[in-house]
């Protein structure tokens, strides 16, 4: 029914089988839909949240889709500035997943500030003091670097490529996306940097706060370095969720083990200034006040050895070593890791350093999300699964795919039929094949 | 965010924080338009088949 609209030379599944796994996705989106319009029109008494937790799940939600987009950003540079052009096969998905995830993290700002009417004001009426207008600035205008790389994928879909000007477009993007690509390494290193320096600038709470390099504390240097080091695990993970389910090869061994070397190598050196900064910092302050003397809190040291140890040097040395990169199971064991880690930075950098009691007279209040919270925090997963599952099926999402996986059986047939058509048919007569196509 | 909102002064913070932002939206826009206006006139000149090789 589709076919015509399905990349060349790749088979996919009929559209019925389509047609359900996106129905069961946009029912989860749905829900979440429906608890978004609740917060929006009821407030945000919808939510849990209270005095102890003004940052709470969504803001956790939210730093760790940024974090795990941070690939986007990291395989571009790696691409197009430092020149690894092995990364190309992984790229266009990469884009995508940041794609993803800077919607989505917009999204649950747009829920989290209750008025999402007067969202504009931090536009208008900035602070220039303030660590979150950096974010912000930073944030939307990296979503426009990340939308003006996806475009060109999406132009490139076979129908659209037809169109001699969206074909002419297309390619001057591709022909100058390096300089979207640099741009777009500038904006995250300081909005990654800034979401941390929103814990490391707070001088009132001894466990977030951080010494400084002129304006910026630690934290702003190790979120921008988690970011680039975990963030190509997240690339990498998703790949091998979906060559699980779509039971194919979909990118070049050689990229996911560049990448995953790439991965590796951030991350033991981010490991290291992290366990420095952990030890500087627990020669400051009292780290039993933050891990154990809190009744009622469940966050001991265990989650300090989880995040440094489990999911932080030990992903990071199997990474780094060829023949563990080179098996499977062991490679997806580690960026499963690595996700997880950079994961638990973020909650304890934002919900457990503002939930712990620096006055003692306080207690340390629990929190639970309400199912609002849950469902507002889930839909922008159903909504990344859609749109990762239409971009893979209509768009050249994974370019060495047909390569990979080459076509035997007949099921294929229409697709391929239809691509025989494209080749036949006289559209092209008479047009000039562009220069670096020729 | 401009010179002209009543809240604006010409002090460090605004020219470098407003002054990063519109350096990057300039970047942004110039790169589009160029883009644009080029396919424009390679489409005009003949230029684009529709496939990749």
């Amino acid at each position: 029914m589709d076919s015509a609209l399905i990349p060349k030379g790749v088979k996919r599944c009929p559209v019925p089988q389509f047609g359900l796994w996106l129905g069961v996705w946009t029912v989860i989106l749905l829900w979440g839909v429906y608890a978004l319009l609740l917060i929006w029109f009821k407030g945000l008494n919808q939510t849990n949240m209270n005095d102890s937790y003004g940052f709470a799940l969504w803001i956790w939600a939210d730093l760790a889709v940024i974090a795990l987009g941070g690939g986007a950003f990291f395989t571009g540079l790696c691409k197009y500035i430092f020149g690894k052009d092995e990364l190309k096969h992984i790229i266009n998905y990469a884009v995508l997943l940041g794609f993803i995830c800077y919607s989505s993290a917009q999204l649950i700002l747009a829920i989290d500030v209750g008025q999402p009417l007067r969202a504009w004001f931090i536009f208008w009426h900035a602070n220039v003091h303030s660590m979150l207008t950096e974010v912000a600035f930073c944030l939307s205008c990296y979503f426009g670097v990340l939308t003006i790389e996806y475009i060109p994928l999406i132009l490139e879909n076979r129908q659209l490529d037809k169109i001699p000007f969206v074909h002419n477009l297309t390619h001057n993007m591709h022909e100058i996306m390096a300089v979207f690509a640099a741009t777009g390494a500038f904006l995250s290193f300081f909005h990654q940097g800034s979401l941390g320096g929103v814990a490391g600038v707070l001088f009132g709470r001894p466990f977030a706060f951080r010494e400084h390099i002129f304006i910026w504390p630690w934290t702003f240097f190790l979120f921008t370095w988690s970011a680039a080091a975990f963030g190509p695990s997240f690339t990498l993970l998703c790949t091998k969720m979906i060559e699980w389910i779509t039971g194919k090869k979909l990118v070049k061994q050689s990229a996911i083990e560049l990448l995953a070397k790439i991965s590796g190598w951030m991350m033991i050196t981010y490991a290291i200034a992290k366990t420095a900064d952990t030890a500087y910092w627990a020669s400051q302050v009292n780290i039993a006040d933050f891990y154990t003397n809190n009744p009622g809190s469940n966050y001991g040291y265990w989650i300090l050895f989880t995040e440094i140890v489990v999911c932080g040097f030990v992903p990071a040395l199997m990474l780094i070593t060829p023949t563990i990169r080179k098996n499977p199971v062991l490679l997806t064991v580690a960026i499963i890791l690595a996700c997880i880690g950079v994961s638990i930075n973020r909650w304890v950098m934002v919900l457990q350093v503002m939930a712990v009691p620096i006055i003692p007279f306080e207690g340390f209040a629990a929190y639970f999300p309400s199912w609002q919270e849950i469902a507002t925090t889930i839909l922008p997963v159903a909504y990344g699964v859609i749109l990762v599952s239409l971009s893979y099926r209509y768009l050249p999402v994974f370019p060495d795919e047909a390569e990979l996986n080459p076509i035997e059986d007949e099921e294929a047939a229409p697709a391929v039929e239809a691509a025989v058509e494209d080749e036949d048919s006289g559209d092209d007569a008479g047009v000039e094949p562009l220069p670096a196509e020729a | 965010m401009f010179p002209f909102n009543f809240e604006w002064i010409w002090d460090m913070s605004h020219i470098v924080f407003m002054g990063g932002l519109w350096y990057a939206l300039t970047i942004l826009g110039i790169g589009m338009t160029y883009c644009i206006i080029k396919a424009a006139l390679d489409t005009f000149q003949g230029k684009g088949g529709g496939h990749h090789h």
